[in-house]
């Protein structure tokens, strides 16, 4: 390699850190933030060096504020959800890929709209239908407008589709059914594309902000998103304690996320289709 | 030809596996789309009845100043984000794909992690590091522009910092796209491309540039559409203010709907956002199988 190649590829790692550096650099200011004193955090010659080790702000956080209610429900709602989407997704769409009724052809044509479908623009009609059943300010309301989630069906299909046909044929005379089918073999036979899906899932679970805040008015209901935006408002601008309330906020998913990180890098290729 | 009973029971056991989920679209999408139609011709309350008043809403709609501005600052916000995060992710996916050995999985850790955060995360961190008084990107506003601003309680700046914000939070995403799609690129193309003495630029040009090509049409389709349902970030960060100059189309519904208690006005503008949407996404739907089949 010549001289001038090798100094500009050294060039552009250089830039690549740097970019990595400012991209980084809101969760640092976050992190230093949430370690200092109050004082410290408004005084004029603090610098952007971390520079105190004060715990007091995260403990406030953690237990002078519903916290950990929140992650109660967040944890409770986002996994019942993931395993409902991913359980019931997995099977409509082994009927429609492996098995011949009527209706079949219609089904799928609903799953393909449905992905066309802005939930967001049925807010208004889904909060009613949730308020006459009873179901405002409970998990239950906070979980059943958003089980629909035709990209897990999409993929697995496609996945069910490709499982050669000999094995089915294969149980079939052995006198298995459909079922034993299902979670005998094609679930096996798909554990990682079933990671994958629960992963994107539930981190979409997790994170969703926009109908667990309508849905939600009391703070014993409410989940992580929702719940730290009600902070700011009972600490007013201590934003030592505010940053503390963000980053356990983004701890959990954050940290699952750092130690599972090709897993969860592919979970999210493979369910938007760039990645077979 | 099967028998009549074996036929039965096949399509009963199908029924009962594609129950689960039809039952629940029925129930939460597809009724709920049925009312919202149905709703936003009454002049309901949020809850409660209304009576019929036909094409009323439409036509107020029509005459709402503040529909169109959000109308508008949609199609702001759109040109904001769409084409810029793109770029950018390209340009990350590129820098990020020709390092090597630990590097690569972390430095791609640090662009990607935004994207997994809670959205109200994202907006408390922002909303300290631009605090009027004590954030930390305030000495950088003045020494550029002159002065400091509460980029959030003003017109010219809130719609930009909000797109700022958005795509330091969703850019991820979309360089996991395009990074996937660079690694779906042979090598031996590139390796051909070197013994007929191709240059970089050439290569990106003639190699990497056509074969990515899909990869950008299913990020641009996919950013417009999730652009196009922004709403937790205004709430959180403007509520549409100053003066509307951040008001868009689902905020406006929430406010209908939940501030102002009129359901059947809010339904007319969620149909509005719902055509939008739905035209955007049979396109994208063709536009991707389009590039598929070729």
């Amino acid at each position: 390699m010549s001289t001038t190649r090798r100094i500009e590829n050294a060039l552009l790692t250089l830039l690549t850190l740097v970019g990595a550096a400012i991209w980084f650099f809101p969760l640092y200011w976050a992190g230093v933030t949430s370690l200092r004193t109050e004082d410290r955090v408004v005084s004029a010659d603090a610098g952007l060096l971390p520079d105190q080790f004060n715990l007091s702000s995260i403990s406030d956080a953690l237990f002078n504020t519903r916290m950990l209610t929140w992650y109660w429900n967040s944890v409770g709602t986002s996994l019942i959800l993931t395993v409902i989407v991913i359980v019931s997704g997995m099977m409509c769409a082994y009927a429609i890929s492996q098995m011949r009724f009527p209706g079949r052809r219609l089904l799928y044509g609903i799953v393909l709209a449905s992905f066309m479908i802005p939930a967001q623009a049925l807010v208004v009609s889904q909060f009613i239908l949730m308020f006459q059943m009873g179901l405002i300010n409970t998990w239950a309301g906070i979980i059943l407008p958003q089980l629909i989630v035709p990209v897990v069906i999409i993929v697995y299909k496609q996945f069910f589709d490709s499982v050669p046909k000999e094995m089915r044929e294969a149980v079939l005379l052995d006198g298995g059914g459909e079922y034993a089918l299902l979670f005998r073999v094609y679930l096996p036979l798909n554990w990682g594309i079933t990671t994958a899906l629960a992963i994107v899932t539930f981190i979409g679970a997790w994170n969703s902000f926009f109908w667990p805040f309508l849905v939600v008015t009391t703070e014993a209901k409410m989940t992580i998103p929702v719940g730290i935006t009600q902070v700011s408002d009972a600490f007013g601008v201590y934003y030592a304690r505010l940053m503390s309330v963000a980053l356990l906020g983004a701890m959990p998913v954050a940290v699952a996320y750092l130690l599972f990180q090709r897993r969860v890098t592919e979970a999210v290729m493979i369910s938007s289709g760039v990645k077979g | 030809m099967a028998r009549p009973n074996k036929t039965l029971r096949r399509n009963l056991i199908a029924l009962s596996l594609v129950a689960p989920f039809t039952l629940t679209f029925l129930l939460v999408f597809a009724w709920p789309t049925f009312k919202v139609i149905q709703l936003s011709l009454t002049d309901a309350p949020l809850i409660g009845d209304g009576t019929w008043v036909g094409l009323q809403n439409y036509r107020e709609l029509l005459d709402d100043r503040i529909f169109w501005v959000a109308l508008k600052n949609n199609g702001y916000f759109l040109v904001l984000t769409i084409v810029p995060t793109t770029v950018l992710a390209l340009l990350i996916a590129l820098a990020v794909n020709r390092l090597r050995g630990w590097m690569q999985p972390f430095i791609l850790a640090i662009f990607f992690l935004p994207y997994i955060l809670p959205v109200s995360v994202v907006t408390l961190v922002w909303q300290w590091m631009l605090d009027f008084q004590f954030g930390v990107l305030q000495p950088m506003i003045e020494a550029i522009f002159g002065k400091r601003t509460a980029v959030f309680r003003d017109p010219t700046w809130v719609m930009p910092v909000i797109a700022l914000v958005t795509i330091w939070w969703t850019n991820g995403f979309n360089v996991l796209l395009f990074l996937a799609g660079l690694r779906n690129i042979p090598t031996e193309l590139y390796e051909a491309a070197a013994l007929d003495g191709a240059t970089p630029r050439q290569r990106f040009w003639r190699v990497t540039w056509p074969l990515l090509w899909p990869v950008t049409a299913l990020v641009l389709t996919l950013q417009l559409i999730l652009q196009l349902k922004l709403f937790d970030q205004v709430y959180l960060l403007s509520q549409g203010g100053p003066f509307n100059t951040s008001q868009v189309l689902l905020l406006l519904v929430y406010n209908e709907a939940f501030q102002q208690n009129n359901g059947g006005y809010a339904s007319a503008i969620a149909m509005v956002l719902f055509v939008i949407i739905l035209v955007v996404s049979v396109m994208q739907f063709q536009l991707l199988r389009i590039g598929r089949h070729r």
